[in-house]
């Protein structure tokens, strides 16, 4: 999906808007950008949060589903003999005895459109073709494992080639062109200097601790859903349609997410399964993934193969770019990888394109995986750009500073707030990067050749619709809800600090409540918009309280503010005093609820989306860093490992130091994943995601974690909200490829352009040992 | 998984008994003794293993390590990864054999895996864990999916038409290098078997990996008295740097004497269908001054006969590449 759709999608509940989001000048107290600890880590390092498949209920079943053992055909017979007689078994479900499972067309977004068991027909490997039930977890593997199925199979294609044949660029059927400006065509033709290649990334599975879950619970009338979910409103609205019940009788419940990574956005079939065997049993239904499962039947990052064409100046201008690139999609669902994410804005550049065309495969549908779209992109523009840096025989910082540009070429429209350059140059400095010797393995520490690359990073900023409650405790204490979720980001942390800045309540006196479907309306967290989007709900909600509590004390009995004007009053340090006083002249805000006999006191807070800011309009808003690498390579025995990264990142205002790094390690290891280890490979006989396993699907161990230093520069975006927040979720792995494999060529002279760079790919390097 | 009977048996007599009544001691066992459980309860949720009876052997006496009469190291079945890894006499009579255990697995696989178990650790090739797929090491005579499938972790050395799953143990390599001796006891006898003799190439039988026959147990693994002089090495090369199958390592176990290689042990991981002892690499070198050259003639013979597949042709070299630096830190460390 494009980010541009992706924003459409999280602003598509119209809420009323409240109006345009101002700018700030007030500068936030200590709370905000303080390293604090999340405030639900006791709950998690003590096992007592509690995740979706932690829920039992009595007289509870267990769901395993049956995966097809072909990529494409017609299941002929399903023979459940055996299966329905073992031990234990409550029922085998599958397409010839399911019950209605329907199309969403009201509103939210599913993974995949074809409801489950919807008929006989496969599409992929591993698509759920039944669903065993019964007493114990155990029995119902057992039966599942019983389930005969005999396939008609017919042909599919699982090809890692994306070279199909199809009409040209911006005909009907063809590529479809997203960007285009001057004459790219013309230019690159005429161009003195050219770069020419074809950069691919593979598909990549999302293996984000929790394995995706469902507890369903029927009451006869209300489907309760205890599901491992990035969007609580978003599953709750789909899946009402999918059930085919009112919107009110369903409720998503997500308190705690072992993280997504973009695979938990949007519902996937296990959901429905669980939920209408709830209703058919009559009995709460237990539905876990295997890892095997997340391979296969809860989306990936697709492949990619881009096309990267720059024409240049020998100075190092940029004559033209063209980026013309495919990923692979599933059968039944098109879901476009906006590799073109960042390229028409990122460097200027007269003349541009960036076309794009789908190719279909028999393989699960793909998903947003954390900087979709981006990240790959990225892959391929900053490896071009590296590759032009050496054709002209520039630095490549110094290449990338003199195309840095305040205006956004492609909307025509100057950056909110766009500190590449900063980055590129905070970063040398960090890095060290003025000692870099220019030659192949030129740069030396004891037996190891050392490689330094660079490349630049970009994520879009954005704002959905969101509303937020606040309630001012009669106790001292405070509490937040919206119906937003942590999916380990740090959200429960980032809510009780905006409110903790409005009223001085100390972050441990405040409650933050998220990850149900029944609280006020919070965003998905995804696209990294949760931060930038529920903040302005919950401070205006927060402002909203302190209103109520600064009415009661002018007109409360006993108040020492009775007969004052709510203008004159303000709250600070949790207590209510005269704005020209000092908090301690006045009195604790429980003071004054208690004097009134008020339990709390609730405000309502919205956050209108990014569209309805009037001035928002006139500006493009994008978070930028760069990325720096350095890779050892040892060339007699063939061994490379990151050894040292140093990451800058202008993400607008940083509201929590210490989630916000957090946030960006993990993206950064992610990232080294990306470049060197991951990589889903489908058995070309028969469609199987073959290594759907952790021991066949290498991603990096602590052992690989390297130095990393991350440096944030902290500058408020004006235009994104009062705090100037852009959130962090996908930044940090955006470049961290391209930086990887530059520091790759730079080590060994071997220029990778298919990731992961493999022990195959360098074996050849021709690096004296 | 499938329903089986457990037991717990408290003598090694009692246990043999139990497991007699399998037909066999290979894949399709009926019964089978459970140890540390690291590889076993794996397969059998995935239902590559589907034993009926399932011996827990825990409790016998089998967990110590202590010298042995000759002068060596008796390795009881039951001692854990981790405790020999960390065993003082292993460290300083056998570095090759820490290096190799801790190269292995994780710390906490390493707690709960033991000598034996390790020895029979299974394949990882994805095929014999996938019952969708045919593979003739789990159901004999169902052919291979590897060897026209992704098969870039497998085998290059000893492998056959009908299979080319690698022996992924680290332990095993190192044990090989140093020549160590597996003690068996079984319904009617005892018997010890040098490792290399106590594993099989697969032929045209796959699924049968070594000697052992039903009822039989392994009770201990005893290393021969160590060389005086010796220096031994394990190196590991793999995609990442820890918790992974070699993709390729060696064990050394070499003697330099008057500027001449005088006792040499060469011993191949990642590469091959079982432990891989390179008696070529050996020939080379024996009796030769150690340098670069030797040690690349030594790789060259040991990989002559390799038959890499179509994934992974790079092990061919990498091996090389490993044996030569694991030569030459032996030497190094001398």
């Amino acid at each position: 999906m494009l980010f541009s759709e992706y924003l459409e999608f999280i602003q598509s509940d119209k809420l009323g808007p409240n109006g345009q989001i101002k700018a700030s000048t007030a500068e936030p107290t200590a709370v905000i950008g303080a390293s604090l600890s999340r405030i639900d880590g006791p709950l998690k390092t003590t096992g007592s949060a509690r995740y979706a498949s932690d829920h039992n209920f009595p007289g509870m079943v267990y769901a395993v589903p049956v995966g097809a053992t072909v990529a494409s055909g017609k299941i002929r017979s399903i023979d459940t003999s055996t299966s329905e007689k073992m031990p234990g078994v409550v029922a085998i479900l599958h397409h010839g005895n399911f019950d209605p499972v329907f199309r969403n067309a009201s509103g939210g977004r599913n993974s995949e459109q074809r409801p489950p068991f919807e008929d006989e027909v496969v599409y992929y490997w591993g698509q759920y073709v039944a669903l065993a039930v019964a007493e114990t977890f155990a029995q119902a593997q057992a039966a599942a494992a019983a389930v005969k199925i005999s396939y008609a199979p017919d042909a599919f294609n699982v090809s890692t080639n994306l070279s199909d044949p199809m009409p040209a660029i911006g005909a009907s059927e063809g590529p479809r062109v997203l960007s285009h400006r001057g004459d790219p065509e013309g230019v690159f033709t005429s161009a003195p200097v050219k770069i020419d290649y074809t950069y691919t990334t593979p598909a990549e599975t999302h293996n984000p601790m929790e394995m995706h879950a469902t507890v369903a619970i029927w009451d006869g009338k209300k489907y309760t859903l205890y599901e491992s979910s990035q969007g609580v409103m978003n599953h709750a609205t789909v899946m009402y349609q999918v059930l085919g019940v009112p919107r009110e009788n369903v409720e998503v419940i997500s308190r705690f997410i072992g993280s997504g990574f973009g695979g938990k956005l949007f519902p996937w079939p296990h959901s429905a399964l669980a939920a209408v065997a709830s209703r058919r049993l009559n009995r709460p239904v237990k539905l876990t993934l295997s890892r095997k499962m997340m391979f296969a039947n809860v989306g990936h990052r697709p492949r990619t193969q881009q096309r990267m064409r720059l024409g240049a100046t020998p100075e190092g201008k940029l004559l033209s770019l063209c980026q013309d690139y495919r990923n692979h999609t599933s059968i039944n669902d098109d879901i476009r990888e906006n590799c073109g994410e960042a390229t028409p804005f990122l460097y200027s550049t007269a003349n541009l394109q960036v076309s794009s065309a789908l190719v279909r495969r028999n393989v699960g549908t793909p998903t947003p995986m954390r900087g979709p779209g981006a990240v790959p992109g990225l892959f391929a523009l900053e490896s071009a750009m590296d590759e032009l840096a050496i054709k002209l025989n520039m630095d490549p910082v110094a290449l990338r500073l003199g195309l840095d540009t305040l205006t956004d070429e492609e909307k025509n429209k100057p950056f909110s707030s766009r500190h590449l350059k900063e980055c590129l140059q905070v970063g040398s400095e960090k890095f060290g990067w003025s000692k870099r010797t220019l030659g192949v393995g030129s740069m030396r520490k004891g037996d190891l050749i050392l490689g330094w690359g660079v490349a630049a990073a970009s994520w879009s900023a954005g704002r959905g619709v969101a509303e937020a409650s606040v309630s001012l405790r009669a106790d001292g204490s405070a509490r937040v809800s919206s119906g937003t979720q942590d999916p380990g980001t740090g959200t429960y942390t980032v809510v009780a600090q905006i409110v903790s800045d409005k009223t001085g309540i100390p972050v441990r006196k405040i409650q933050s409540v998220l990850g149900s479907s029944s609280l006020p309306p919070g965003p998905t967290s995804g696209g990294s918009t949760a931060t930038a989007t529920v903040i302005p709900a919950v401070a205006e909600a927060a402002v909203n309280a302190i209103k109520i509590t600064l009415t009661a004390a002018t007109t409360t009995k006993g108040s020492p503010f009775l007969g004052k004007q709510v203008k004159d009053l303000a709250m600070s340090s949790g207590r209510i005093h005269l704005k020209n006083q000092s908090p301690e002249s006045g009195i604790p805000f429980e003071e004054i609820l208690k004097l009134g006999n008020i339990a709390s006191a609730d405000g309502q807070g919205k956050t209108g989306g990014y569209g309805s800011d009037t001035d928002g309009k006139n500006f493009s808003s994008h978070s930028f860093g760069a990325q720096f690498v350095e890779v050892e390579w040892d060339p007699g025995i063939c061994r490379l490992r990151v050894s040292r990264v140093v990451s800058v990142v202008d993400a607008g205002r940083i509201i929590n130091a210490k989630t916000a790094r957090n946030q960006m390690a993990g993206a950064i290891v992610m990232g080294i994943g990306m470049g060197l280890l991951e990589q889903t490979t489908y058995d070309s006989r028969n469609g199987h995601p073959i290594n759907d396993n952790f021991a066949d699907y290498v991603v990096p161990t602590s052992a690989d974690h390297p130095e990393i230093d991350i440096h944030f520069l902290d500058i408020p975006d004006p235009m994104i909200g009062e705090y100037g927040a852009r959130g962090l979720g996908e930044i940090g792995l955006a470049g961290i490829a391209p930086a990887i494999t530059a520091a790759v060529y730079h080590a060994t002279g071997v220029r990778v352009r298919n990731l992961p760079v493999r022990i195959e790919d360098l074996i050849t390097a021709n690096v004296a040992v | 998984m499938d329903s089986f009977t457990f037991t717990r048996s408290t003598t090694v007599d009692q246990a043999v008994q139990l497991a007699a009544k399998s037909l066999t001691a290979q894949q399709g066992a009926q019964v089978r003794f459970v140890a540390g459980g690291t590889t076993l309860v794996d397969l059998m949720k995935l239902n590559v293993e589907r034993p009926r009876e399932i011996v827990d052997i825990n409790s016998l006496p089998l967990d110590r390590v202590e010298p042995s009469p000759a002068g060596g190291l008796i390795l009881g079945a039951l001692a854990r990864n981790s405790d020999v890894a960390h065993n003082a006499a292993v460290i300083r009579d056998y570095p090759v054999l820490s290096q190799a255990l801790l190269s292995g697995a994780s710390p906490q696989l390493r707690n709960m895996a033991t000598t034996a178990g390790n020895l029979l650790q299974r394949t990882r090739c994805v095929y014999f864990r996938d019952t969708a797929h045919a593979c003739n090491k789990r159901e004999p005579g169902t052919g291979c999916s590897a060897i026209t499938g992704h098969n870039r972790m497998l085998a290059v050395l000893g492998t056959s038409k009908d299979c080319i799953a690698t022996n992924p143990s680290d332990q095993n390599v190192a044990l090989t290098a140093l020549e160590a001796t597996i003690q068996i006891q079984g319904p009617k006898n005892k018997r010890s078997i040098p490792i290399h003799d106590f594993y099989l190439v697969p032929g045209s039988t796959p699924h049968i990996e070594n000697v052992l026959r039903p009822g039989e147990i392994i009770t201990s693994v005893t290393l021969p008295p160590p060389v005086a002089g010796t220096n031994s090495t394990y190196l590991k090369l793999r995609d990442r740097a820890a918790y992974e199958f070699a993709l390729a390592s060696a064990a050394i176990v070499m003697k330099v004497s008057g500027g001449r290689i005088q006792h040499i042990r060469v011993a191949l991981g990642g590469v091959g269908t079982k432990p891989w002892r390179s008696f070529e690499a050996e020939k080379v070198l024996e009796g030769h001054a150690p340098d670069r050259a030797l040690f690349q003639r030594a790789a060259e013979a040991a990989l002559k006969d390799a038959r890499p597949q179509s994934e992974n042709a790079f092990k061919v070299e990498l091996s090389r590449r490993c044996i030569v630096r694991a030569l030459t830190m032996s030497t190094k460390s001398a």
